[in-house]
């Protein structure tokens, strides 16, 4: 196991650092110069051109790319990202405040989406082609069909502005911001989130479900007497975690699509949010940085995903 | 815990002793497919008597695993099963609510597999899984006893160093080690009846043996009546009192196995005995039977077997030959059985 | 004596099985039916609406439906139905070509995965676990942020992201053909990869691969809206269903003006969903297994 993971992590860190080299072209490409994006915006003006030789040479910014390259990495690896041109904060300030509601959205979400996608996904592949199985079908579909900005439009419009039941904007209360109105104005956002990535995890759910549920093991512990809530959820339902769960790990980025958006319908101050006004706002060093977290993001996923398989299946599990 | 229970079944088994264990009559089994229904299994009927071992023979494709599976409902949805009766101790199973089956199934009728590589839940400790048929069927589920059964009926069936290999995981088990596990499973609440399907198939020649030579022991320990569907003559040999044999779904052929194997009443039975090796005779060659087993979803007309029968003539290809009493005892499915006498 | 023989249905082709079986697909059928229509009001967009998308009409800006504009019209007094056809062009369109691209490139680089295996093999997976491995929409968006938005990346951008379906279904099948006898025959007889490809892979290939296309287009479709709603796909005063939404981010209009966003948004997800379901009737006719 342990050869495994060192092969999985291996792979991923090369996969970083080619990630890392597509960003960096892509830095090269942008419209602005990577000096300008060190300096705020206000203190740059035309008496500033000297100063950004000297900027210039003092960053190695005259020498070959690959030079520069490293250089670049090792500033953002330990964090120096440079700074917002917009309001001259560092731009890992400005990032790292953003993570936290992310993480909450994407967090509770990622439950949601769970809730939905197990019990239907179990339900669907016991009762193969019942109404139930049907059902579970459209909505998964549906799920996935339905573009989440229009899904977030029809709710605001049902839960805010008719029952008046949840916010929609922000992530809490200004004048009063508790842990339940935290949660309230989070009510809408996640559920929506959760909802849109259901579709693709009650697929997994059901098919991996029916894959075990015609499994000889499961014929084995109905010949011994147990419950139908015993054989599916003791017996089929463990085996079926093996595949399920490495497959959710691994799509947990895919979250953050959906959250790009929600953020942005829902005025959630994430990193969705903050990405979509820097990309509207020519704010390159954000983006950079943006990316980079996206890079770093679905590199913990894979590795997660790489972990949980090891550790769920006691074929592979190290003794 | 078993040990009441076995009283009451004893005592309850005594009241109704002049019937067989277990009666199967008029099974049919038909499987609903895309390209139409395949009869699987066409009106088989067997008797099984207490502390009697009955084999079920055939080739792959038979019904013979079919019939079985029927026994304690494990077929998948797909499947029809219609029967005049499936009467384990004067009660008819298919009568029985999913409830009252669930006690049957791993209680007094235990069941073995053929491929203990995927019968045992790879996520799931070996102990656990023991532990879980004897757990299943306690009056006031004790974990703590259950695994303590666990560990002595891994001993029971030849696992060494059981109290840490209850711990290990199906993986770490040998195919012979696995089916041993799985033996230990069926015998775990002392069965009046065990179902054996192919136990040794998936086996090694060399592990075959042992796990025969322990079915052969847990069933003179426990006198539980078995059903052991193989398509080995050599495994019937050994262990069998009466024998069953089957073809394209349908029995062919019954009788004591001593009768049998001395003088077969029905063509195929004569022809897979002349395709097994027998030690007390020179053979130059063994004769395996020409052709294939029939198409389930087209079978032949009249006689199944007829195209493969040196003894067919015309009113084989039109009429079916139905089941009938040859004389001691025995009953054949050929419309010549009298030749072969 | 083990061969068992399985049931040979007669007198059917597998291409007319597979026609019978989607049509036991009855959402199959419907969604089928409704694409169909969606196609040909996209084609005849101008005589259907009979107004001109980007007339601008100030005076009957923001007037709910009626008998002149039958969905109303936008802020700018644009007729919503019309812009609503048009952007039925643009968004099948963009679905249509990124899929293209997919199958194109999945179709290379799986079959020459499959064809020369070894380290090349590697590498192209590895490349597809990447590309899956990132969420298409944020990379798109970060992409977009940098390179300025427009039609012609995000279509490129799209199918760059889906052909890793596409290319692991064409290396399984061209893995298995490789070790059939009568391919290792032809090569032995001096036939080249394009023609191996051409006269065997692709056939082959085709029936799961039009089913992950068809999945693709629907995948495209909103991937298209989305961006065209975040402002970064389709840009104004050409329509697209995103972009149409894009004016709809306030809760006054959402409240008051109802059939601003209604209509796009219905019109995008019963064309994803459509479209899906097409795919999920694919998926069964081709491959009868993952039915029932």
């Amino acid at each position: 196991m342990a050869a495994f993971l060192v092969r999985r992590l291996s792979i991923n860190v090369l996969v970083f650092f080619l990630i890392t080299i597509a960003i960096f072209a892509l830095v090269h490409k942008t419209p602005g110069d990577p000096i300008a994006m060190q300096i705020p915006a206000d203190q740059l003006n035309s008496s500033s051109a000297e100063f950004i030789a000297q900027k210039r040479a003092e960053l190695g910014l005259d020498q070959s790319l690959p030079v520069q390259y490293w250089h670049w990495l090792t500033n953002a690896l330990q964090g120096n990202l440079g700074v917002s041109l917009l309001n001259g904060r560092p731009v890992t300030e400005v990032l790292g405040e953003r993570i936290g509601p992310t993480v909450e959205l994407m967090g509770v979400g990622l439950l949601i989406s769970l809730l939905i996608a197990f019990p239907l996904g179990i339900l669907a592949a016991r009762r193969r082609n019942s109404w139930l199985d049907y059902g579970a079908t459209v909505v998964s579909l549906g799920s996935v069909s339905i573009p989440v900005f229009f899904v977030a439009l029809i709710v605001i419009y049902v839960f805010t502005l008719k029952f008046q039941w949840f916010p929609s904007s922000g992530i809490s209360d200004p004048t009063n911001p508790s842990l339940l109105n935290t949660l309230h104005h989070l009510v809408l956002p996640a559920v929506i989130l959760g909802f849109g990535n259901s579709g693709p995890f009650m697929r997994y759910v059901r098919s991996s479900m029916i894959t075990e549920l015609g499994a000889d093991y499961v014929r084995t512990a109905n010949a011994k007497g147990a419950p139908p809530t015993r054989v599916v959820l003791r017996h089929a339902f463990r085996n079926s975690l093996i595949p399920v769960l490495t497959v959710i790990a691994a799509n947990l980025p895919q979250l953050l699509a959906g959250a790009v958006v929600i953020e942005q319908v829902f005025a959630w101050p994430g990193m969705g949010q903050l990405a979509v006004s820097a990309v509207n706002q020519h704010d390159y060093s954000v983006i950079v940085g943006f990316a980079l977290l996206i890079a770093i993001l679905v590199l913990v996923s894979n590795l997660l995903a790489d972990v949980l398989y090891t550790v769920v299946d006691p074929r592979v599990r190290l003794r | 815990m078993s040990d009441g229970m076995l009283a009451t079944d004893r005592s309850y088994a005594e009241s109704v002793n002049n019937g067989p264990l277990l009666r199967v009559d008029g099974l049919s089994v038909d499987f609903h497919t895309e390209d139409g229904v395949v009869h699987a299994v066409s009106d088989v009927s067997l008797n099984v008597h207490a502390g009697q071992i009955v084999a079920v023979v055939g080739e792959s494709g038979s019904g013979k695993t079919v019939t079985a599976m029927s026994v304690l409902r494990l077929l998948p949805k797909s499947a029809e099963v219609m029967a005049d009766a499936i009467a384990f101790r004067g009660t008819d199973l298919q009568a029985m609510s999913p409830a009252e089956l669930r006690k049957v199934r791993g209680g007094p009728v235990g069941m073995i597999f053929q491929d203990p590589m995927t019968a045992l839940n790879p996520v799931m400790t070996v102990g656990a899984q023991v532990a879980e048929a004897v757990l299943l069927h306690q009056r006031k589920p004790d974990k703590k006893a259950a695994w303590a059964r666990a560990v002595e009926l891994l001993r029971l069936v030849g696992v060494p160093d059981p109290a840490q290999r209850v711990k290990q995981y199906p993986h770490e088990f040998s195919g012979g080690m696995r089916q041993r596990a799985m033996i230990a499973m069926a015998i775990a609440n002392d069965p009046d009846l065990i179902i054996a399907d192919e136990p040794t198939t998936a086996l090694d020649v060399t592990i075959q043996a042992q796990v025969l030579a322990l079915l052969k022991k847990a069933q003179a320990e426990t006198g539980a009546a078995t059903i052991l569907i193989t398509h080995d003559l050599g495994v019937v040999a050994e262990l069998a009192d009466a024998v069953v044999v089957m073809y394209a779904g349908r029995v062919v052929e019954t009788g004591g196995v001593q009768e049998l194997f001395a003088n077969p009443r029905h063509p195929y039975t004569k022809g897979l005995l002349a395709s097994l090796p027998r030690m007390d005779v020179e053979v130059d060659q063994l004769d395996p039977i020409p052709g294939n087993p029939p198409n389930m979803a087209d079978p032949p007309a009249g006689c199944a077997f007829h195209p493969r029968c040196p003894l067919a003539r015309a009113r084989c290809e039109t009429e079916r030959p139905l089941l009938r009493d040859v004389g001691a005892g025995r009953r054949s499915a050929c419309h010549f059985s009298e030749e072969l006498a | 004596m083990t061969s068992t023989t399985v049931a040979a249905p007669v007198g059917r082709s597998p291409a007319r099985a597979a026609v019978r079986r989607f049509r036991k697909h009855p959402a199959a059928v419907v969604s089928l039916v409704f694409i169909g229509l969606v196609v040909l009001a996209a084609i005849f967009a101008r005589p259907l609406s009979g107004h001109d998308p980007n007339a601008i009409d100030l005076l009957s800006a923001r007037s709910g439906p009626s008998g002149a504009h039958l969905l109303g019209t936008d802020s700018t007094g644009r007729d919503v139905l019309s812009r609503l056809l048009f952007a039925g062009r643009i968004s099948l369109g963009v679905g249509i070509a990124s899929a293209a691209i997919a199958v194109v490139v999945g179709t290379l680089l799986g079959s020459i995965a499959g064809l020369l295996g070894g380290w090349v093999d590697g590498l192209v997976m590895r490349l597809a676990d990447v590309f899956m491995s990132f969420p298409s929409l944020v990379v798109i968006v970060v992409v977009a942020g940098i390179l300025g938005p427009s039609v012609l990346t995000m279509v490129i951008a799209i199918g760059l992201f889906q052909w890793p379906v596409c290319g692991r279904i064409v290396r399984g099948v061209t893995l298995s053909l490789r070790e059939q006898e009568f391919v290792l025959a032809a090569r032995a007889t001096g036939a080249g990869p394009l023609w191996l490809m051409r006269k065997h892979i692709i056939p082959a290939a085709l029936p799961p691969v039009s089913v992950v296309a068809t999945l693709a287009v629907a995948q495209a479709i909103a991937l298209e809206a989305t961006l065209s709603f975040l402002g970064l796909g389709v840009q104004p005063p050409a329509a697209s269903w995103g972009n149409m939404l894009t004016d709809a981010q306030s809760l006054t209009v959402i409240r008051s003006e109802p059939w601003l966003w209604l209509s796009p948004g219905i019109a995008v997800a019963l064309t994803v969903l459509a479209v899906n379901f097409i795919g999920d009737g694919l998926r069964d006719a081709v491959d009868p297994r993952s039915a029932s």
